[in-house]
């Protein structure tokens, strides 16, 4: 392991009924910098955090956090699943979700301290939700729901976080904010590792990139990285006709994300 | 003295799978506890089978153990196998239920009060033929009382213990297992209350309606509430108002009592759902929840 290495990933492979989603991906990611995993649809980027997670289990190759298993490191590594992967109606208010950041397996049969109250207050502070603190959560706009999923990974007080899509159906100003909140994180020696898809705004973004199509293409610095070869592997005919309508967009000013309406 | 026991017996019967239920329909498994209730039926009827006429708390349990069983095959068949998960329902439950009725039609001729009818309706208005008498006098009730209060402790504690466990299950399995929490064993843990409360259930609302019981107070629950706790005692209020409304609709038209409780309990569902929808249309704003 070289030094300030956080997350070692070894000839992965996961597949999906007889597929393969991950292909032999093989890296090792730096510590204290905002890492951004980009890749095509269905290119196996949430396949890859929910293996380095724990919730699939790989066909071959393994993971290593901070040098040790998963398990012995759980305490030090926070999950932002996508936020459509929730059911937003259930019956529960921002406090009560974020306060899931405390759950811990030891801890649940007993009642939430005070502790546990004042970290999971302190958090929703950070995401600017604490006027929203006792809403029910299926009342909150797109971004507002994001920082709710981003206050609970705070509220586990970890070292490394790993974030599906956080930046997805949110706002421009929920979007910087989250920025925002990313970068004093790393200022304290966090790793985020974050799922995007907007190649526009990656090496304005992240420090460090892991460009995957199922096989890892390319990871290293933006510059390394985001290369006309690199991308043409990773996403083959597909990226011209991005371009194109990045391109138009950028033109005609057409709003591309839901408007965050603060019900 | 008889009315007061079928209402304060099936209450519980109501408390319990409402609780239970609440669980399920959060976690998109109401089809689950169906399958349950069904699939516990060979278990049940070999436990009335092995004590003759009486059942004992120790074959309870183990008729729970087959509702258990069923879960681990939709699990195995769904993950394993591939099996899209409506469909591994269908095929477990369909067949341990099926498995139940050849026994009840092979083993039980005449030996033991167990039929049909009683899968289907439970026998509700009959639980008071078997009493708990002391000294052969002082009388404290019918014996499915008990067995229900029993339940409702397991139930109850279980709840209140693991409340954290539960809920966190039922909102984000996959973060609960990122925060190394075992939700295999929270899972089987939640499976194993249900299929508790379906074998108990069997003698006072029979092994069908009890899905009425599980499903239909919390769905009504969760249109009115927007927390958890008051979701779970909605749940069991309306449970308990669909018995008592239920008893005496059945006893003014002579019909079945379990049959008119569960279609009270419909009906209250879609009351609420159209006094909602009604005050949604007359305010502009959103509805004022509880």
């Amino acid at each position: 392991m070289k030094d300030n290495c956080v997350i070692e990933v070894h000839n992965l492979t996961t597949a999906y009924g007889g597929a393969p989603v991950l292909w032999d991906v093989d890296f090792e990611l730096p510590g204290g910098q905002i890492i951004g995993v980009i890749g095509p649809n269905g290119s196996g980027k949430t396949t890859l955090l929910k293996t380095i997670m724990g919730l699939l289990e790989p066909s071959s190759g393994y993971v290593k956090i901070l040098d040790k298993d998963l398990d012995k490191v759980r305490e030090k590594i926070a999950y932002v699943p996508q936020r459509e992967s929730v059911d937003w109606d259930f019956p529960a208010s921002v406090f009560d979700v974020v306060m899931m950041g405390r759950y811990r397996s030891k801890n649940l049969f007993k009642r939430s301290n005070k502790t546990d109250v004042a970290i999971v207050n302190e958090s929703i502070e950070k995401v600017g939700l604490t006027e929203f603190k006792s809403r029910q959560i299926s009342q909150l706009s797109g971004g507002q729901q994001q920082r709710v999923f981003i206050a609970r990974a705070l509220a586990q007080k970890a070292d490394i976080y790993l974030m599906d899509e956080p930046f997805v159906g949110v706002d421009a100003a929920t979007e910087n904010s989250i920025l925002k909140l990313l970068k004093e994180m790393k200022e304290t020696g966090k790793t985020v590792l974050i799922i995007h898809h907007d190649l526009q705004t990656v090496s304005d973004y992240f420090d460090y990139l892991v460009l995957l199509n199922t096989r890892l293409i390319a990871k290293g610095t933006p510059q390394e990285v985001l290369t006309e070869e690199n991308l043409t592997n990773a996403y083959g005919g597909q990226l011209t006709l991005l371009a194109k309508v990045a391109n138009l967009i950028k033109v005609n000013q057409f709003p591309i994300r839901e408007k965050d309406v603060d019900l | 003295m008889n009315e007061f026991w079928i209402i304060f017996t099936a209450s519980i019967v109501a408390i319990n799978a409402a609780l239970l239920g609440a669980f399920l329909l959060l976690r998109k498994m109401a089809m689950v506890g169906d399958a349950i209730s069904h699939a516990v039926l060979p278990g049940i009827v070999v436990a009335y089978y092995l004590s003759g006429d009486k059942t004992s708390v120790l074959l309870l349990l183990g008729a729970t153990l087959t509702g258990v069983i069923a879960a681990i095959i939709i699990d195995f068949l769904s993950r394993k196998v591939r099996i899209h998960g409506d469909a591994s329902i269908g095929i477990t439950y369909t067949l341990l239920f099926a498995l139940g009725m050849i026994m009840i039609s092979t083993w039980m001729k005449g030996n033991v009060d167990i039929d049909m009818e009683c899968v289907l309706y439970g026998d509700i208005a009959l639980i008071n033929l078997d009493k708990i008498m002391v000294d052969e006098t002082l009388y404290l009730g019918p014996r499915a009382f008990y067995v229900e209060i029993v339940a409702f402790f397991i139930i109850g504690s279980s709840l209140f213990f693991g409340y954290k466990g539960f809920k966190i299950l039922a909102f984000n399995e996959d973060y609960a297992k990122s925060l190394g929490i075992n939700t295999t064993y929270w899972h089987y843990a939640l499976m194993t209350l249900v299929s508790l409360t379906t074998v108990v259930a069997f003698e006072v609302v029979g092994a069908v309606l009890v899905v009425g019981f599980l499903i239909i107070p919390p769905a009504t629950a969760q249109l009115i509430t927007l927390k958890l706790k008051r979701m779970l005692f909605w749940s069991a209020a309306f449970g308990v108002l669909a018995v008592i409304i239920g008893y005496y609709v059945a006893i003014w038209l002579n019909v079945s009592i379990t049959g008119a409780m569960v279609s009270v309990s419909g009906c209250l569902f879609f009351i609420i759902l159209l006094v909602q929808r009604l005050i949604k249309k007359l305010t502009i704003l959103p509805s004022p929840k509880l």
